[in-house]
């Protein structure tokens, strides 16, 4: 990783295989976060929270559909 | 991979179908305008999967495919430049211009390269002080933050030999374009996850509230392409029309704040002509007074050049959502991927290149090919 932030580079992992990514806009990533990487640029870092909730987010709809069921 | 195969779980994308089918009382027509999800929805079947009521149409969002016949014809005159390095993503290099492709320039001994990112771009030209290196620079916002790293490098390392062909398209533009259109059928969208991480989700408010059109961020998956669908139902069953995020993992409101400084310190807005739908105001980025000394087509004198498109193409319905690939006559006959007659077929996100790839084996037989 350089000193000028505008060159902060890193190497990411695409399922194995290495490569040079520019990280000048995720100036917070840390090793070991997974990032998006678009033409060579990293342009966000996953959140896992985030990701979590998306996954609970169907279980959320099948309970209220049951439950709007159950009241009718 | 994490953060993937969960999202390609087989159960929970049905389930999804299942709540889609409960939530929907009436017929309802959703557009995705992003290359990806098209190719996610056609490769997994998702549009399969919904119920009848549900339609799907593909739109404008494959930034190669919407590139005009004239930037074509400007990019082949440039790489014909025996002191020209040409430097391309890949997919640019089989799309037709008015009389070749780019892929012809090379075998006629012409310098292209394919490169994965604009900065390998800048490391050839600062490898190659005696040559010009000039990048194409085409795509939507998503690519916009990485050209414009490549000129800011560029200009830090003083390189006077590399410059860029820029092609840049904004995707709020092309949706307002649709809904505006007279024989618009669209009533809901599903924008772009990628380009939403680089600009954020508030220009697509006024859209929503204008057009009273539900806008849902989606990601690239197919259950999130299925959240993303059932977030549009249930605001279009509720008559709401809002701007939602199915693909919070990636995407904040505010967008990726660095990206968005990097792209407005080198680019302007600007207007762009789109292929198959025309001129629209305000729908592109070309480069600012302040960079504009790395403009290709200043440099090598060929801003002026006009083209028509060919007739033959029907791609201008396609990327309006009007017509859908198989539909068109010369579809898997007079034009596959090896002899395309327009972008849409050659693109790795070009929607009849999907329908080529995928869906093939339903079509009725090809006819042989005969010349009109």
């Amino acid at each position: 990783m350089g000193e000028d932030p505008l060159m902060r580079t890193g190497k990411v992992s695409f399922g194995g295989i290495l490569k040079e990514v520019n990280l000048a806009c995720v100036p917070e990533v840390k090793i070991g976060d997974y990032v998006i990487v678009h033409a060579g640029l990293a342009i966000s870092i996953l959140d896992e929270e985030e990701a979590a909730r998306t996954l609970e987010y169907l279980q959320q709809i099948e309970e209220m559909g049951q439950s709007t069921q159950g009241s009718a | 991979m994490k953060f993937i195969d969960e999202y390609r779980d087989a159960v929970a994308a049905k389930r999804y179908a299942e709540a889609i089918a409960r939530a929907t009382t009436r017929p309802w027509t959703i557009m995705e305008v992003c290359g990806g999800q098209t190719h996610a929805i056609v490769k997994f079947g998702v549009d399969m999967l919904l119920p009848s009521a549900i339609t799907l149409i593909h739109g404008p969002g494959c930034p190669v495919c919407v590139t005009p016949v004239e930037m074509l014809d400007k990019a082949i005159e440039v790489a014909s430049r025996p002191e020209v390095i040409f430097c391309s993503f890949g997919d640019m290099l089989r799309v037709p211009g008015s009389t070749r492709d780019l892929l012809a320039v090379k075998a006629a001994g012409g310098d292209v390269r394919i490169v994965y990112s604009p900065l390998d771009a800048v490391r050839i030209a600062r490898e190659h002080p005696d040559r010009q290196v000039v990048f194409f620079a085409v795509g939507f916002e998503t690519t916009a933050p990485a050209n414009a790293m490549a000129v800011v490098h560029a200009r830090r390392q003083g390189l006077t030999n590399f410059s860029m062909l820029v092609s840049h398209v904004l995707v709020p533009p092309a949706m307002e374009a649709i809904l505006a259109s007279p024989g618009n059928r669209v009533q809901s969208f599903l924008a772009a996850g990628h380009v939403c991480t680089v600009m954020g989700t508030t220009e697509y408010e006024p859209i929503a509230r204008m057009y009273r059109v539900p806008i849902v961020v989606t990601g690239f998956e197919p259950v999130d392409i299925l959240q993303g669908i059932f977030m549009c139902v249930r605001q279009l069953e509720e008559g709401r029309a809002e701007v939602e995020n199915q693909y919070t993992r990636s995407v904040r409101r505010e967008g990726n704040q660095p990206a968005v400084r990097l792209i407005r310190q080198v680019f302007r807005v600007c207007p762009r002509k789109w292929r198959g739908i025309g001129e629209i105001p305000r729908s592109g980025l070309g480069l600012a007074e302040a960079y504009a000394d790395f403009d290709a087509e200043d440099r090598f004198g060929v801003a002026d050049r006009t083209a028509d498109e060919s007739p033959d193409c029907r791609s201008g319905l396609v990327l309006q959502g009007v017509m859908k690939p198989p539909e068109c006559p010369a579809f898997g006959t007079r034009c596959t991927p090896e002899h395309p007659l327009g972008a849409t077929m050659v693109s790795s996100e070009g929607a009849c290149a999907a329908y080529y790839h995928y869906r093939r084996e339903r079509l009725p037989e090809a006819l042989p090919v005969t010349e009109p």
